[in-house]
């Protein structure tokens, strides 16, 4: 095993990006602010200096053509990383990753394949509100053709990424803004996560807890609150893909605890967790001792108001509630659980914003 | 350019019959520029279309019985039945791709050209456009960074008056024309009757020569005219968005009419080679359609493959 380094989910993404670059002449890296001093999020720091300015670069304000270029290059032989700095920017470019970069292997019979990440920002808290803080991944999940892929940890976050850069087909790696400062041991070097691989963190038999992307760190929470002070013991599992989707490790666990919740970061009509409630309840249905359940967002634009959108995400409390409440346990979690964060629209207090 | 005009009115005698069950948009009247930038480009040069993509597929020599194969929805279309008329491709001779939707391949033909010019291969990526992708926001994205890296990209911008039926001046300000609005841009930009075969050959080709030269991307504008519907077979003038004395006074100007006449008035053409040709062409055009006739419909399980490049 290679040697780790306990780095931020950022460095890991930088990390990533470097080692594809070196390793592939063909990969490209692209996006607004991909070279300038904030290196979006510190996630492309120093990758023109050490690539130059063909395979590296900034683009014009043109998303929907840089990914049709970003298309075109792919089919032939190139494997553009694109990033944008927020998911919401991306949808002026919905016509050419769902029409083009999803359809052409398909359309085509085969003929040529699009090999493209698009890494996009999810945003969240600060006042992001309506049009920077969208989660739309059930969107793309929803297109045959993408993969999906959503990391909530350092090692994860690299893995992954290097795993999308090096398939042939269109990636969409959605990365949370709350997640860049959380920081784990990463391998050094090249190695790949499989898309479409489905990791328990936790096991246990009294319920599963199913969650992906900035979820997992509140679940965590919870699930691990409720072993330590209830001696309650669930399996949790992060998704990190949801398209490919790691439906076997779902049905295993549910089949072994009879009792689901599923969280999502978008909100609740046809999200992902939607989904995979219908899933469970066709393909589980004599195992399950309760109706399966989703904590999701508000079907509601985000807000921007720091006193509209606090109590508007669920937490650590609202996951451990909803446990407790599923079992019948009658027990009310400890509020000191919610209280683990200062202010409710930042993800620590190294943020000062303005992301 | 005789060869597109053969195959395509056999397409439209034959679709009545309801076995090319897809929609198709029939390039007959305009099919001299397809045809002279695939005799001006090398195999090796890439192109990518639009909708209308026939003349420009079979210009660049893209294999005829795959692609009415494509449109009669068998396994051996050159898209496997999964695209029809609007999506052909053929890799071979560097037709990359026609797609449907309006200005969508435009940046694709760009990145094509970055990835020439990374790769320093000397080729150059031709983009057909219409008159209405110009008013996408795309095609100003991608014309923008082609100048912006001296992309290899020559971008052919096919104008025949009508976007389906809504005419030019409901949709551009009538005192503009195009390629003087792209100029802006920096980009060198010409515009030229689209009608006439031998002088549209010339620009394309010296276009072509400067392109390689490493100038960066032309644009070049071609006045020309479908005689049909926008999509299917028929002729369209009654329904009352053009005039019967517009259509009468383009097909007068007919490229293929024009190109005939002054070949035999240079006398290298006559009568009775031409009417050879005809012959001889036709029958590629019967071979054909009898292939996309006997071949085989892709199985139902096939709609399942292809949904991912494998590893």
């Amino acid at each position: 095993m290679s040697k780790k380094n306990h780095i931020s989910f950022a460095n890991a993404i930088n990390e990533a990006i470097d080692i594809a670059l070196n390793q592939d002449p063909s990969v490209l890296c692209f996006g607004l602010g991909v070279p300038d001093p904030k290196g979006v999020f510190g996630t492309t720091i120093g990758l023109q200096k050490k690539y130059g300015e063909e395979r590296v670069f900034d683009m014009p304000t043109a998303e929907n053509g840089m990914t049709g270029i970003a298309i075109g290059a792919a089919i032939s032989g190139m494997r553009p990383i694109m990033t944008h700095q927020r998911l919401d920017f991306f949808l002026l470019a919905m016509d050419q990753v769902v029409n083009n970069a999803a359809k052409w292997h398909y359309m085509f019979g085969g003929e040529g394949n699009v090999p493209i990440t698009i890494r996009l920002i999810l945003g969240r808290g600060w006042g992001q509100g309506p049009t920077h803080s969208q989660n739309l991944q059930s969107w793309f999940a929803h297109i045959p053709g993408l993969k999906v892929v959503m990391p909530a940890t350092p090692i994860d976050a690299k893995g992954l990424l290097l795993s999308s850069i090096f398939d042939p087909n269109p990636v969409i790696y959605l990365e949370h803004r709350w997640l860049h400062n959380s920081t784990g041991d990463v391998p050094e070097g090249d190695f790949r996560i499989p898309i479409g691989s489905a990791n328990l963190l936790r096991e246990g038999q009294e319920a599963t807890v199913v969650a992906y992307s900035a979820t997992v760190p509140e679940a965590l929470l919870a699930v691990d609150f409720l072993r330590t002070n209830h001696n309650i013991h669930c399996d949790l599992l992060d998704l990190r893909s949801i398209s490919p989707m790691d439906w076997e490790k779902v049905f295993a666990s549910v089949n072994k605890t009879g009792k689901i919740l599923v969280l999502d970061t978008g909100s609740s009509t046809n999200s992902f967790a939607g989904e995979i409630v219908a899933r469970v309840a066709m393909n589980c249905w004599n195992s399950l001792k309760s109706p399966p359940q989703r904590i999701a967002m508000p079907d509601i634009p985000i807000p921007t108001s720091y006193a509209l959108t606090k109590g508007l995400y669920p937490d650590s409390y609202t996951i451990a509630s909803k446990i407790l409440e599923m079992l019948g346990s009658g027990i009310v979690p400890d509020e000191l659980l919610a209280s683990s964060s200062s202010d409710h629209d930042v993800p620590g207090k190294w943020f000062n914003g303005p992301f | 350019m005789l060869l597109i005009r053969l195959l395509e009115e056999e397409i439209a005698n034959q679709y009545p019959k309801q076995k090319m069950r897809c929609p198709t948009h029939l390039s007959i009247g305009q099919e001299a520029i397809g045809a002279a930038v695939g005799l001006i480009l090398s195999k090796k040069d890439q192109t990518v279309s639009t909708h209308r993509a026939h003349a420009h597929y079979i210009g660049k020599g893209g294999d005829i019985k795959a692609m009415l194969a494509e449109i009669f929805g068998k396994s051996t279309g050159c898209s496997s039945g999964k695209g029809g008329s609007m999506h052909l491709i053929d890799r071979s001779v560097g037709f990359m791709g026609s797609t449907a939707i309006v200005g969508n391949t435009i940046p694709v033909g760009v990145g094509i050209g970055l990835s020439n010019k990374i790769n320093k291969n000397n080729f150059v990526s031709c983009v057909f456009l219409g008159d209405a992708a110009v008013e996408e926001g795309v095609f100003h994205e991608a014309a923008n960074f082609a100048v912006l890296h001296k992309l290899p990209v020559l971008f052919i911008c096919e104008n025949n008056l009508y976007s389906v039926y809504s005419p030019l001046h409901v949709r551009q300000p009538s005192d503009r024309q195009i390629y003087k609005w792209i100029e802006a841009y920096g980009m060198e930009s010409h515009c030229a009757d689209g009608n006439n075969p031998i002088e549209a050959s010339l620009l394309i080709s010296s276009s072509v020569e400067k392109i390689r030269s490493g100038m960066g991307p032309i644009f070049l504008e071609f006045s020309t005219y479908r005689w049909r519907e926008h999509c299917g077979p028929n002729y369209d003038n009654e329904i009352g968005y053009r005039s019967v004395e517009e259509y009468e006074k383009w097909k007068d100007i007919d490229p293929l009419k024009r190109l005939k006449n002054e070949l035999i008035e240079k006398g290298w053409l006559n009568e009775d080679t031409y009417e050879k040709l005809i012959s001889a062409l036709n029958l590629k055009v019967e071979e054909a359609f009898r292939f996309a006739e006997d071949s085989p419909f892709p199985d139902q399980s096939d709609a399942y493959n292809h949904v991912l490049a494998e590893e």
